[in-house]
């Protein structure tokens, strides 16, 4: 088979992962990296699923290749922070069964709360680590990982970034090759991490990072691509995509595909053929501080910022001080950010944490957008879990205003890392009042599925964890449920756990408004002669309500029938219109 | 052949990821190269999308359209006209849905709304085809075959022959709407 076809920089790894005869994908989604499993699933030859967080399916996945099998996890560059611990270690065990790990790095933070450079992982756990530029490098270098990393004996890193991830283009597909599982045998020097072992590991880890620098020199994974010999650059991953759309055969480059070790005798050697060296890569200086750190004078971060992404326009105005002619329009363009959907579930309630002007300890998922206009409700996003964790200290520190202050999480990342929170809280005894946002979806990665949900990735029913049994199960004794579109009853819920002096959970149930299973049946109305412009409908920051001739108005193509603005009008003007 | 780019720019949740794959797809079949670049996430929620498809006899680097770089600018709403206006070359075409959605800061009266976006366009001498591409959707059979309408109004100005656009959205759209969008893609070409 050499069918060619518009893929995804994700589809191809996935595709890739297929081919390699992978048979293992463990993962928790994150945005830009999220479709790898997704696709993944869609081959029957592959067992993939949704790990509740990154460490787990690490670890799942390490389990899986010292068993023998071919495995694989994604994760967003965020997401490599919590599995960190098991990455440091797994780099001593090395591998039975080929093992990559998938991070998407997300320059420009189309949908991240950091900036962060994962390079920095290979280098400080000594992993070898690659980066391809567009499809077809995803699936090759994919399915070089596994080669590499049976070789090796080691774990390897496919490095993306959003604009490759998210990038279609044209790549050709191969049939996958089958692997029989590799013979397990107990090896307690290889697999027992302790410190008598480990420090034998120690130096077979020197001695393999040596290896693979000296095998990146000769590798086809990098490249010199000869031209004007005035300018060299050297670039991976997108960066190299914006140098060759700028620079085309008027400069010469060296293109790494591997991008941790680097080769020192290869850099040296490229350098001295090319009259000026340029070191183009988003965030972080490490190339160019490898480049210098080997004597190799070269051109970096002096004219190329450490923040953003990088495009053909910026190359063009750092490097050549070139600007496009442009179009241009006058007046003021108000920013559209993201909003809730109409019908969002999290809305009432972020309505009246609001209301009772609450200081709301935050996490990430659809909720952070509470922190927008007009709901303005939130106080801290720090990382996924931090809600629960950060409350028990603010709460510590702060007795006195713990009947002000409060966490909100959702139920996918509840399971990821809320409930280890939720534990330092009942253990070391916080009055503090968590609401478990449970929308029974991973809502802002685009639905998916999680441990709450009652399916798998493969979309296999399975009993679904309930919240509130593992809140009792870590001894929160006050547990209760509300439905967050009752705002009546969520505030007097909310005033209700606050005060008492224990901890407590409130669950706040209701489903996404996307899933297709939810359909209210109605839509909503203003009458308006009753409307008196109270613009109180206004105060939940729905999209599909505006106000046109001084009357609020409900767009019809936009709203669900929640029902929520009815509940908010005091003249009953807002009427519900069966479908 | 230099490399031609087409920007898709709309607010999360309009369907311009079917219009980026017709492209595409419409590319592949003449033989080009191709890339079409999205951005998942945050901008699904109702925010600003904007997908590039550039493609190219020769091999396409940059996945990414820049400023003064785009050839046609295919907007799915007013504001985003002007939003990314500079993203057109001087000579490119813009193809505009006179379609409003208000964002937040505008609903919340933080800000407001401009008014005549394509008057000024216009008499800054840019290109512009406006269409109520609602409406011509609506008249279809579907609010949401806005995507294919713009195509059609699209193709009347692209190198591809009417023809080749309309087989591509054969290929591209499920059997059970290819009436609504064919019908669609007719109004939108004639519009
Ligand atoms: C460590 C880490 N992994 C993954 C992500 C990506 N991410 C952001 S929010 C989210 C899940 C949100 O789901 P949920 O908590 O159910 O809230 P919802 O969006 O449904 O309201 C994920 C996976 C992240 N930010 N950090």
């Amino acid at each position: 088979m050499s069918d060619k076809i518009l893929l995804l920089g994700n589809g191809a790894v996935a595709r890739g992962l297929y081919e390699a005869g992978c048979k293992f994908v463990s993962s928790y989604p994150g945005t830009p990296s999220t479709e790898i499993t997704e696709f993944a699933a869609q081959y029957d030859e592959i067992y993939a699923e949704w790990a509740p967080n990154e460490k787990v399916a690490f670890e799942a996945a390490v389990g899986a290749s010292i068993a023998g099998a071919r495995s694989f996890t994604a994760m967003k560059h965020v997401g490599l922070n919590v599995a960190a611990d098991p990455l440091f270690t797994a780099s001593y065990t090395g591998v039975n069964g080929g093992f990559v790990i998938g991070v998407a790095d997300d320059p420009a933070m189309h949908s991240s709360q950091n900036e962060q450079d994962s390079r920095h992982y290979a280098i400080a756990a000594k992993l070898p680590m690659l980066e391809p530029s567009d499809s077809t490098e995803c699936l090759e270098f994919t399915k070089a990982a596994f080669e590499l990393s049976e070789k090796f004996d080691t774990p390897v890193i496919l490095r993306l970034c959003t604009r490759v991830a998210h990038s279609q283009s044209i790549t050709a597909l191969s049939d996958r090759i089958e692997l029989p599982l590799k013979e397990y045998v107990k090896n307690p020097q290889k697999y027992i991490m302790n410190p008598g072992n480990a420090v034998r590991r120690h130096p077979v880890v020197e001695q393999r990072t040596f290896d693979i620098a000296e095998f990146a020199k000769t590798s086809s994974l990098n490249r010199v691509e000869w031209g004007d010999k005035a300018i060299g650059i050297i670039a991976s991953g997108a960066s190299y995509l914006y140098a060759k759309e700028v620079f085309g055969d008027k400069a010469s480059y060296l293109k790494l595909g591997i991008v941790n070790p680097i080769n020192a005798d290869m850099v040296k050697d490229f350098a001295s053929k090319v009259e000026e060296l340029y070191v183009i890569e988003e965030l972080d200086p490490v190339i160019e501080s490898f480049c210098k750190a080997n004597g190799i004078a070269c051109h970096g971060k002096d004219m190329l910022p450490i923040c953003g992404e990088f495009s053909q326009e910026l190359l063009k105005k750092m490097l050549l001080g070139e600007e496009n002619a442009v179009n241009s329009y006058e007046g003021n363009v108000p920013v559209r950010p993201p909003v809730m959907c109409p019908g969002c579930p999290h809305r009432g309630l972020f309505y009246v944490l609001k209301k009772l002007k609450l200081t709301v300890l935050g996490d990430i998922g659809c909720y952070t957008l509470g922190g927008a206009a007009p709901l303005t409700a939130l106080d801290t996003t720090i990382c996924m879990g931090a809600s629960v964790s950060g409350l028990h200290g603010f709460n510590k520190v702060r007795p006195d205003s713990s009947d002000k202050t409060v966490a909100v999480i959702g139920d996918s990342t509840f399971m990821h890392s809320g409930m280890t929170g939720l534990t330092d809280i009942a253990y070391n005894r916080s009055v503090s009042t968590v609401l478990v946002l449970d929308n029974h979806i991973t809502g802002m990665t685009g639905h998916q599925q999680n441990p709450c949900t009652g399916l798998t990735l493969k979309n296999v029913p399975v009993e679904p964890i309930k919240i509130e049994d593992v809140c009792a199960a870590v001894g929160i004794k006050r547990v209760r449920v509300i439905d967050p579109n009752d705002i009546k009853e969520t505030e007097a819920a909310i005033k209700e756990e606050l005060k008492v002096e224990e901890p407590s959970v409130i669950i706040a149930r209701r489903p996404c408004a996307l899933l297709k299973k939810v359909n209210y049946g109605c839509k909503y109305t203003v009458d308006s002669d009753s409307c008196k412009s109270c613009r109180l409908c206004m105060g939940i920051g729905c999209p599909a309500i505006s106000f046109k001739d001084g009357k609020a108005s409900i767009d019809q193509t936009l709203c669900v029938g929640c029902g929520l603005c009815e509940t908010m009008c005091n003249f009953g003007a807002i009427r519900k219109v069966q479908l | 052949m230099s490399t031609t780019n087409i920007m898709i720019a709309g607010v999360g949740g309009q369907g311009s990821l079917l219009a980026s794959r017709v492209l595409g797809a419409l590319a592949i079949n003449k033989g080009f190269d191709v890339k079409v670049s999205e951005v998942h996430g945050m901008s699904q929620r109702g925010g600003s999308v904007v997908t590039y498809v550039r493609y190219s006899e020769e091999k396409v680097a940059s996945p990414v359209i820049c400023r003064g770089e785009a050839d046609f600018l295919l907007c799915f709403e007013q504001l985003e006209a002007a939003r990314w206006i500079e993203y057109l070359k001087p000579d490119g075409v813009l193809v505009v849905n006179t379609q409003k959605m208000l964002p937040m800061p505008v609903i919340t009266g933080a800000a407001e709304y401009p008014e005549g976006i394509i008057d000024d366009l216009k008499a800054k001498g840019v290109k512009v085809i406006a269409l109520d591409a609602l409406k011509l959707a609506a008249e279809a059979g579907s609010e949401k075959a806005v995507n294919i309408v713009l195509i059609g109004a699209f193709a009347r100005f692209c190198e591809f022959s009417k023809e080749e656009v309309e087989a591509c959205i054969r290929s591209c759209v499920p059997a059970k709407f290819l009436d609504i969008n064919l019908k669609a893609f007719e109004l939108g070409y004639n519009a």
